[in-house]
């Protein structure tokens, strides 16, 4: 995969001038690069890299296949900002086959598609939102006549890297939800059943934010490899940590100020809302930090009043029901439990012994030396007594 | 008196043996039974998440001072009001058993469980029974056992006699009392309750009537483990309910007859022993020997005729030196 995307051609000068030309400003393009950059947590100086490499002549080619979704990550995405899809679709990444944002329709738009894989063979990037039915051999999710699960087997196959959008695609979301009649599977299952090699990253959500999607995608063009993946192929960048821990709600858990019922004081003032069953602790994201939509935090779940609900996490959202309280994932912070025995004092210490050692052995001799005295004296007042 | 040494020790033996026997001793005072209003708390460690708000809310509740401890290897880390054990400012504490990779909760093997100590509470407490002026008073209609510093003339008796280890001295005070948990008796008085339940997030810790809180105990050991189960939040008869998927318990109810029972009773998904919990007899200690000492100081006659019985023997050795 590295060689492949090594061997793109090299920026032939001309493409930043085409970005500036299209309205962006160079100085507005190099702060965005340089904002994606501090986002995924990589030096400033790298934005100059994101820059270089988003403006190389050939832009990477993407595939976006839709199986069992609600468009919702699409449209999570196209309230993007910086930049705005369009940027991003029209001059950042050749955008060649969306089933919502195709120009053409229908036959057109499949030939585009085999078009852009015979071209781009083993070097396009293939985004899937939605879970793939598999029950009955998937026929409950077909386009253009074909079932979405021999289409991401064929283009699954033949991708550089596939990125799984949203809680369908990463880990079954809403449509595997019990009793799951299609048989919904996200995408590194199937791949794993098929024997398919191409590595998958996950971007969980529903709808994920569309900062972690476009982080992930700039980070792979830049860097010609994947960014750093947890144990569940999510980027670390995003998925971290739990929201929890850095929720504008958390001193309110700390202090143990809950909000009990929705619109009771504790809920107009802004309290925890962990006894309403936010599913904060147990879900891996960056909700708290990011926030949704660039309008601050009035956008997210928790910044609303409502509980996280968990949507990006397997075996929380669409399983665990709402108003349970979280699982715990971190006992934190994990020093500070006392232990069922503690140890409450040092026990001696070499010095102190000795020092102890030292007193008893005098107060010893000079009860010996005393004892000594006496019985000596004792043994004079005989001696005279006999006399 | 013509004891030989040999056969007095034969006696003392053989009368220590009679007290080891316990159970069965005739000597013991029928059990105390539970107050009529008795309130309790009840603390299900399935459900516990640590957050330590208890600790906390007690502290405020009881206008206690922040302690400054030393954690970890050597002792070597201090930390800010992060008690280490339950002393003359804290009277509640949150405690952590962990085993092996300690990944799962309320696992034994590579798992961990919280608990929760404070005052029992015994319905026939020890405390109680070794005061010698009545500083610690079990009151007769709650059952809350409450301490009066005025009264207490500081023998730390009741530390000795209580099996759960839990009254406290004022080591670095002059003027020190002794300090444990009263069930926030002071908020009885505003309608409130226990601020450790009250604050409880989870509902891991509720205060309400003792038999109440036996019948919600009794009741969550018959749930399988993987149902979920609406726990009552704060008190056991409380409207407010968090459903939850029910741990796999311990068949087994701590403080339902350990030491005579008590009125803070336990749940957990870790044997108790692992928690720190004592296995007691169902017998509290008290009543032996109240029954022990009730019988050898009935009227005063067996010590008289002891005492009489030591004043003859040492007139009678002291006779010819005379």
């Amino acid at each position: 995969m590295k060689d492949v995307l090594d061997n793109l051609p090299a920026d032939s000068g001309e493409s930043l001038e085409r970005l500036v030309n299209s309205g962006l400003s160079r100085r507005d393009f190099l702060k965005f690069c340089t904002g994606v950059a501090v986002m995924l947590g990589l030096p400033v100086g790298m934005g100059s890299k994101i820059a270089e490499a988003v403006t190389s002549a050939k832009r990477p080619p993407v595939l976006w296949l839709s199986a069992q979704e609600c468009t919702g990550c699409t449209e999570s995405l196209l309230r993007t900002n910086h930049p705005t899809l369009e940027k991003l679709i029209l001059e950042l990444i050749s955008l060649d086959y969306h089933e919502t944002l195709n120009a053409g329709a229908g036959h057109q738009a499949e030939e585009a598609r085999v078009k852009s894989m015979k071209e781009n063979k083993g070097k396009y990037v293939l985004v899937v939102d939605g879970s793939i039915p598999v029950k009955d051999n998937g026929i409950y999710c077909k386009i253009g006549g074909k079932t979405a699960l021999s289409l991401l087997e064929e283009m699954g196959s033949q991708a550089a890297a596939v990125i799984a959008i949203g809680s369908c695609s990463s880990w079954g979301g809403v449509p595997s939800a019990a009793p799951n009649p299609t048989g919904a599977s996200p995408v590194n299952a199937i791949f794993k059943s098929k024997g398919i090699k191409t590595p998958v990253v996950n971007i969980p959500g529903c709808p994920p934010n569309g900062y972690n999607f476009l982080s992930t995608v700039l980070y792979f063009v830049t860097f010609k490899k994947l960014p750093e993946l947890d144990d569940e192929g999510r980027p670390k960048f995003a998925y971290g940590r739990i929201i929890h821990e850095n929720c504008e709600r958390r001193p309110h858990f700390d202090a143990g100020r809950f909000a009990v019922e929705f619109g009771d004081e504790g809920h107009r003032k802004g309290y925890c809302l962990y006894k309403l069953g936010c599913k904060g602790p147990e879900t891996f994201n960056n909700c708290p930090t990011l926030l949704y939509n660039d309008v601050g935090s009035g956008a997210w779940p928790v910044g609303t009043g409502h509980p996280c609900f968990g949507c990006s996490e397997k075996g929380v959202g669409f399983e665990a029901p709402l108003h349970t309280p979280a699982r715990l994932q971190f006992i934190t912070p994990p020093l500070s439990f006392p232990g069922i025995t503690e140890d409450k004092a040092k026990g001696a210490t070499v010095a102190g012994a000795a020092v102890v050692a030292g007193i008893a052995g005098a107060a010893l001799g000079a009860a010996a030396v005393t004892g000594k005295k006496l019985s000596k004296k004792e043994d004079e007042k005989t001696e005279r007594k006999e006399r | 008196m013509d004891i030989e040494r040999r056969d007095f020790l034969k006696i003392a033996a053989g009368s220590s043996l009679l007290l080891a026997a316990g159970e069965s001793s005739a000597l013991m005072r029928p059990p105390k039974s539970m107050p009529p209003e008795a309130v309790g708390m009840f603390y299900d460690s399935t459900i516990c998440i640590g957050c330590k708000v208890c600790q906390k809310a007690c502290k405020e509740s009881n206008k206690l001072p922040a302690e400054h401890t030393v954690i970890g290897p050597e002792m070597s880390i201090p930390v800010w009001d992060n008690p280490i054990d339950l002393s003359g400012k804290t009277y509640n504490i949150i405690k952590c058993y962990k085993s092996g990779t300690a990944e799962n909760k309320n696992q034994e093997e590579n798992g961990f469980a919280f608990i929760q100590r404070h005052c029992m509470h015994c319905v026939d407490p020890a405390c109680v029974s070794a005061c010698p002026v009545s500083a610690l008073r079990k009151n007769p209609t709650n059952g809350v056992v409450t301490y009066n510093k005025d009264a207490c003339i500081g023998c730390r008796y009741c530390q000795v006699a209580c099996p759960f280890n839990i009254p406290k001295m004022e080591w670095d005070n002059p003027f020190p009392q002794i300090r444990k948990c009263q069930f926030c008796d002071h908020r009885f008085k505003e309608g409130k309750f226990s601020a450790c339940c009250e604050f409880c997030p989870t509902g891991a810790s509720i205060f309400g009537p003792a038999k109440d809180l036996l019948e919600e105990a009794r009741k969550r050991l018959t749930l399988k483990p993987g149902q979920y189960y609406d726990y009552p939040v704060a008190t056991v008869n409380s409207k407010q309910k968090q459903r939850q998927k029910v741990a796999a318990y311990v068949n087994y109810i701590y403080g339902e007859k350990e030491a005579g029972g008590t009125q803070f009773i336990m749940l957990s998904g870790v044997p108790f022993d692992k928690l720190g919990m004592p296995s007691l007899s169902d017998k509290s200690d008290a009543a032996l020997s109240e029954g022990l000492q009730h019988t050898l100081y009935k009227g005063m006659i067996a010590p008289a005729a002891v005492l009489a019985g030591l004043i003859f023997a040492a007139y009678r050795s002291t006779k010819n030196d005379k």
